[in-house]
């Protein structure tokens, strides 16, 4: 086997340019294997993030090469536009600053001010919806 | 099994300048909670604060340290 063919690295990096968000998790969103995993999922869902997931549980060549290929060790990992944003404990944290709504470009429900009746007709000019 | 003790002096031997408080989070002797203040980490995005104490475990973690949890923070200043 030749050792610049790593399939399984491959598909994760793939994965991760393909996403513009995506969270690698023990179990899936629905059925969060893991506390930690389920936090962040709930992170997310309480933005309504648009978010890819993948459950590395199924096969631990998947932590392995994905661990190897961001430098963290630990589960889940939160990517977006191609960086990792985090782990559980710093997806925490960003939520409750709100920084994680800035960092994933979502308008924020509370703090996003409201336009103001003088922009004129329905503000339509600005879309932060992911699709 | 690693005690709190030993992740506290292992990380306070690794990261220059740092104190930390580390307690186990289940009592169970695999599931840490870290808090470790250094000057090191100015400058330093989360990401990087957090695998600079990771790598003083490298692949210990995920395996006799199933769950490290961090907070990093520069020391206020006085």
């Amino acid at each position: 086997m030749s050792s610049d063919t790593n399939p399984i690295r491959d598909a994760i990096a793939e994965a991760i340019r393909d996403n513009k968000t995506i969270l690698f998790m023990k179990g899936t969103p629905e059925q969060p294997a893991c506390g930690f995993s389920a936090r962040t999922v709930a992170a997310l869902q309480a933005l309504d993030a648009p978010f890819a997931a993948v459950d590395i549980l199924p096969d631990p060549r998947i932590r392995q090469e994905l661990s190897a290929l961001s430098n963290w060790p630990t589960i889940p990992q939160l990517f977006h536009e191609g960086e990792l944003v985090g782990g559980a404990d710093i997806v925490a944290e960003m939520s409750g600053s709100g920084e994680l709504a800035d960092t994933l470009g979502l308008a924020q429900a509370e703090s996003a001010p409201a336009p103001e009746a003088d922009a004129g007709p329905a503000p339509l000019g600005i879309e932060n919806r992911l699709t | 099994m690693p005690t709190t003790d030993e992740i506290k002096r292992r990380i306070e031997a690794a990261v220059p300048q740092s104190s930390a408080e580390v307690e186990d989070w289940t009592g169970g002797g695999d599931h840490f909670r870290a808090t470790v203040v250094s000057p090191t980490f100015d400058g330093l995005s989360r990401i990087q604060q957090h695998q600079l104490v990771y790598a003083v475990f490298g692949a210990e973690i995920g395996g006799p340290i199933h769950a490290l949890s961090l907070t990093t923070r520069v020391p206020e200043q006085a």
